[in-house]
């Protein structure tokens, strides 16, 4: 496909146009994420989350900022919750990017969440992947709270980290579990704030609580991301987790899984919209849906019958 | 007559206009109460502690004692387009046409500190203001001008300090000391952060900026306002009147502060410090807002702060009509707007006055509109009335509960910027902003359903033909000063340049130096206005915007 | 799902930013996905954002009287970056006069102080090119 080797040949703006294909399920999608895939896997991949307000964005920002001074090329996608009301959204995050623009190593892609955060997941998978075929050394994925959904898309990254900042107040306690679970390092941005040294022995104790973390002991850094500070430590203890994953194999493990995931959702959804088109949404349906309620036949055979001619 | 005879009396008022609504309704959504008595002046008010009397605290009727009786206020029209030369015959035409003060206006990459020839310039030089660049640009600004007469007023923010410096060299080449200067300086940079946007500097340096300047001029220009603690902008953008005055007067307690933490005695700078409103179009509501305004900052000053010199306790205040209430449609109604914002300007009270024209929605003034806007303040100081007793609305029962309420909104929204740890953080957590847009939202959203009238734009609109003679600056003055920047660096002495640009530079490193003598060095040997916030950028970077929608 | 994705940009060193908020805000209650840039923005950096984020259309406002040099300009870079189909309309403080040049450079419609937000979003609607 012609959109495909001009992405290949470091073409931003087919990058920018495959993406929004994937974003927008256009009917190519599926065709260039095709050609895609064996260009993909060499991209590390960064997850970032953290309660609104707390500085992801300018933290992304210095992180990009950073990484190009290693001279590493850096691929961001931020995403930002799609209003429930008017369908709209304010993708909030480039602003604090925007200095990033004249940089040819960098690309920022906003994305919306669009009311379907299960999908989210499998696009926001497909724009990284696209990133990671056009070369980019590092993926920042960047979202908004530690919801469950959020948490399934920064399980998506090689390395996830959680921002918070001091005088969030029970907060802290809400998004326990959700931090437990997926931060492998985590920040405490606006650490100039009273309170900084507070949350820090909270999250300790928290990670204490924790057997699954013995081998990796998530640190726990400080910045004032607004002023460029505490950055370079953060990065430093990125690289310092991708090699634990490296040298313990786990990066190998973690990526399995994420393939393993990825293509069970794939299959889901595939065999979610079959079921739709072919079964939910025909006449004989609705007849078999009438007949239930009227009780002249019951669900468990209905179904048993009907995964036996899809599986055929 | 006692309050419940009142009461009883306000009681069968109501009930018999609301026995006739049904057949006689009122309009819909109007905010104040139906009437006003002494009802809502409450039982317990107390004139002196709360009007007291003019030229005396809490000021709420005036700060001077006989008011316009003795002087009008300094009719000051905000003046500066093209080039330095340009600019200066409209000084002088104002001047010759009664003006009493002159406010500069200066353009774009002035008032954020580049050279017109930097790239970042491009399209802007000359546009909203005039361009300045060097001492040699101020020169010709004031040419015939003589600055011990007259007092400038100049719309400089972030490099304040070297536009004042230049003034100063200015004065000394006409052999006036810097003691005889009277003028202005906005100076003011959180409002600059939460609501009109040409700052530099991130906040620390630009405080220490600020308090080098009250400083400075306390011992060697004494008579220059050091600040124009600015509600006006913050109005611009969206603000009611209460948070007007409620962020400018938590603005204002920041720089208190920090003069008071940078060692200076309240009472040596708080005289100096003035403040500048917008006058809005609803009236009354613009006569409460000032004279609520003069009472609580009385009160801080004097509560807060400990302030003893009565003159530091008065706000004193600059005003200019609301620019953002300037119709493109009908521009000719626009003069009707600008002579009731007038009228409310003088009946609260103001010290000095611009009057927007009639086509500043379309573009600069020209000096047909511009004389019309003078104008209309002297048709107000000369031939209204509105002038010749202090206070005319003091005692209105609906005055009064006006200025009470928006006394109360104000101290309510300080508490809470206390709160969040003053002014600076609140900017920095985006409070203030949040705040602005969203009544700027509502403001809007009620203009598109019709909830809020506007008269030529959603009521009473009418085809019309584009209007005619507006005033261009030609995009050749980027280039004609491009062109002279250029000679200028060749003919200057570059060593001396070069010399004072690193003494600068070695000062701004230590954060207890006052800077004002080194940049006044600088524009003496014709440094750049480029040049010396380049040497200011590196030494203290550059702000980052925290903008949230 | 194709969503309308709007840049609210503004170019040059004006920093009123007011209207462009508000008409952020506005798009966004339409059901546009709208980014807001800030202010103080060099055309190449408007024209790599939209870019980036393969924006429908670029709405720039500017209140300074610099449109004339920048507008122009924008279209220009964008049109180097093959974002040819790029809707770009603008708004602020420019003179009716300015109107047809500024057309003629490809700002498809320039709307002028005292515009409602809505007949923003009709034009955006009935021009965009999703």
């Amino acid at each position: 496909m012609e959109i495909v080797e001009k992405l290949l040949n470091h073409s931003r703006l087919a990058l920018s146009k495959a993406i929004t294909a994937v974003e927008n399920e256009y009917d190519d999608a599926v065709k260039i994420m095709t050609e895609i895939y064996p260009h993909t896997g060499n991209a590390y991949v960064l997850g970032i989350t953290g309660p609104p307000g707390a500085g992801k964005s300018t933290l992304t920002d210095g992180l990009a900022k950073e990484y190009r001074k290693r001279g590493k090329t850096v691929g961001i996608v931020a995403i930002d919750p799609t209003s429930p009301y008017s369908g709209g959204a304010i993708l909030g995050d480039r602003i604090r990017m925007m200095d990033l623009m004249s940089d040819e190593g960098i690309f920022v892609r906003s994305m919306a969440t669009r009311g379907s955060l299960g999908g989210l997941s499998q696009k926001t998978g497909d724009a990284v992947k696209l990133m990671d075929a056009f070369g980019m050394d590092v993926i920042i994925v960047e979202t908004v709270g530690v919801g469950q959904s959020e948490v399934d898309i920064v399980k998506t990254a090689d390395t996830s980290m959680v921002v918070v900042i001091p005088g969030m107040g029970d907060d802290i306690q809400a998004i326990k579990a959700g931090i437990l679970e997926i931060g492998d390092l985590f920040t405490i941005n606006k650490a100039d704030r009273e309170g900084t040294d507070k949350l820090n022995i909270e999250i300790e104790m928290m990670l204490e609580l924790n057997p699954e973390r013995v081998a990796w002991r998530p640190p726990i850094n400080r910045t004032i991301a607004s002023k460029g500070i505490g950055i370079e430590a953060v990065i430093d203890s990125i690289e310092a987790h991708k090699n634990y994953l490296i040298e313990s194999g786990r990066l190998a493990e973690i990526r399995r899984a994420r393939i393993k995931n990825e293509v069970t959702a794939m299959l889901n959804d595939r065999v979610n919209r079959y079921i739709d088109k072919n079964v939910v949404e025909t006449p004989e349906f609705e007849e078999t849906v009438r007949k239930l309620q009227t009780r002249e036949i019951e669900p468990y055979s209905v179904v048993d019958k009907i995964v036996g001619n899809v599986l055929k | 007559m006692a309050f419940e005879d009142i009461k009883a009396g306000l009681d069968k008022f109501n009930a018999g206009v609301e026995a006739k609504l049904a057949k006689a309704p009122e309009r819909a959504n109007l905010e104040p109460n139906r009437l006003y008595t002494p009802l809502d002046l409450g039982e317990d008010f107390d004139y002196v502690t709360k009007l007291g009397f003019p030229g005396e605290y809490p000021f709420t009727r005036g700060v001077q004692p006989t008011m316009y009786r003795g002087r009008f206020w300094t009719m000051r029209m905000y003046a500066g387009f093209s080039t330095a030369k340009a600019s200066n015959e409209r000084y002088r035409y104002l001047l010759a046409n009664g003006g009493s003060g002159l406010s500069c206006a200066f353009d774009l990459p002035t008032q954020i500190g580049y050279d017109s020839d930097d790239p970042m310039a491009e399209g802007e030089v000359g546009k909203v203001g005039v361009a300045i660049d060097s001492l040699a640009d101020m020169e010709i600004l004031f040419d015939q001008i003589p600055l011990d007469k007259v007092s400038t007023s100049m719309t400089i923010n972030a490099p304040a300090s070297v536009l004042l410096a230049m003034y100063i060299a200015v004065a000394e080449k006409q052999g006036v000391t810097p003691d005889k200067l009277r003028g202005t300086i906005q100076n003011d940079i959180l409002k600059e952060y939460a609501a009109r946007g040409t700052y530099i500097f991130p906040p620390k340096p630009s405080m220490r900026l600020i308090t080098n300047i009250f400083e400075y001029c306390s011992k060697n220009v004494p008579q220059w306002n050091t600040i124009s603690i600015s509600g006006y902008h913050i109005r611009e953008a969206g603000a009611t009147a209460a948070q007007e005055i409620a962020f400018t007067i938590a603005d204002g307690i920041a720089y208190v502060e920090a003069a008071i933490k940078a060692g200076m005695d309240v009472d040596a700078f708080a005289g100096r410090l003035s403040f500048f409103w917008n006058a809005h179009n609803n009236v009354l509501e613009e006569v409460a807002k000032f004279r609520a305004s003069r009472r609580v900052w009385a009160k801080v000053m004097k509560e807060r702060f400990g302030a003893k010199k009565p003159k530091s306790m008065m706000l004193r205040v600059h005003t200019q009509t609301a620019g953002s209430m300037l119709t493109a449609q009908q521009p000719n109604n626009n003069i009707v707007r600008v002579a009731l914002q007038t009228a409310a300007a003088v009946m609260g009270g103001t010290q000095s006055l611009h009057t927007n024209s009639k086509d500043e929605a379309l573009a600069l003034p020209t000096t047909e509109s511009v004389t019309i806007a003078l104008r209309t303040q002297q048709i107000v100081a000369y031939e209204s009335g509105l002038a010749d007793t202090v206070d005319p609305l003091g005692g209105s029962y609906y005055v009064e509960a006006l200025t009470d309420k928006i006394e109360k909104e104000c101290w309510a929204y300080i508490e809470k910027i206390d709160e969040l740890g003053g002014a600076p953080e609140a900017i920095a957590k985006g409070y203030i902003q949040r705040e602005i847009q969203d009544s700027a939202y509502k403001w809007q959203m009620d203009v598109e359903k019709g909830a809020r009238i506007i008269v030529g734009v959603n009521k009473f609109t009418q085809e019309e033909e584009p209007p005619k003679n507006l005033l261009r600056v030609d995009a050749s003055v980027g280039v004609e000063q491009a062109a002279s920047l250029a000679k200028l660096r060749a003919s200057r002495d570059n060593d001396a340049v070069k010399a004072n640009l690193a003494a600068l530079e070695k000062a701004a490193a230590d954060e207890h130096v006052n800077l004002m003598p080194y940049i006044l060095d600088c524009v003496r040997v014709y440094a750049t206005l480029g040049e010396i916030c380049g040497v200011l950028r590196e030494v203290f970077g550059e702000y980052q915007a925290h903008t949230t929608l | 799902m194709a969503n309308i994705k709007v840049l609210v940009a503004k170019p040059g060193l004006d920093g009123h930013d007011r209207g462009a908020k508000v008409v952020a805000r506005a798009l966004r209650d339409a059901g546009f996905e709208v980014i807001y840039t800030g202010i103080r923005l060099t055309p190449e950096q408007i024209a790599e954002a939209a870019l980036q984020d393969d924006v429908n259309v670029v709405a720039l406002s500017l209140l300074s009287g610099a449109h004339n040099t920048l507008f122009p300009k924008v279209v220009e870079l964008l049109n180097e970056k093959g974002l040819t189909d790029v809707l770009v309309i603008g708004g602020g403080v420019i003179p009716a006069s300015d109107i047809p040049g500024l057309k003629a450079a490809g700002i498809k419609a320039v709307f002028t102080p005292g515009t409602p937000t809505s007949d923003i979003v009709k034009f955006i609607n009935e021009n965009v090119k999703a």
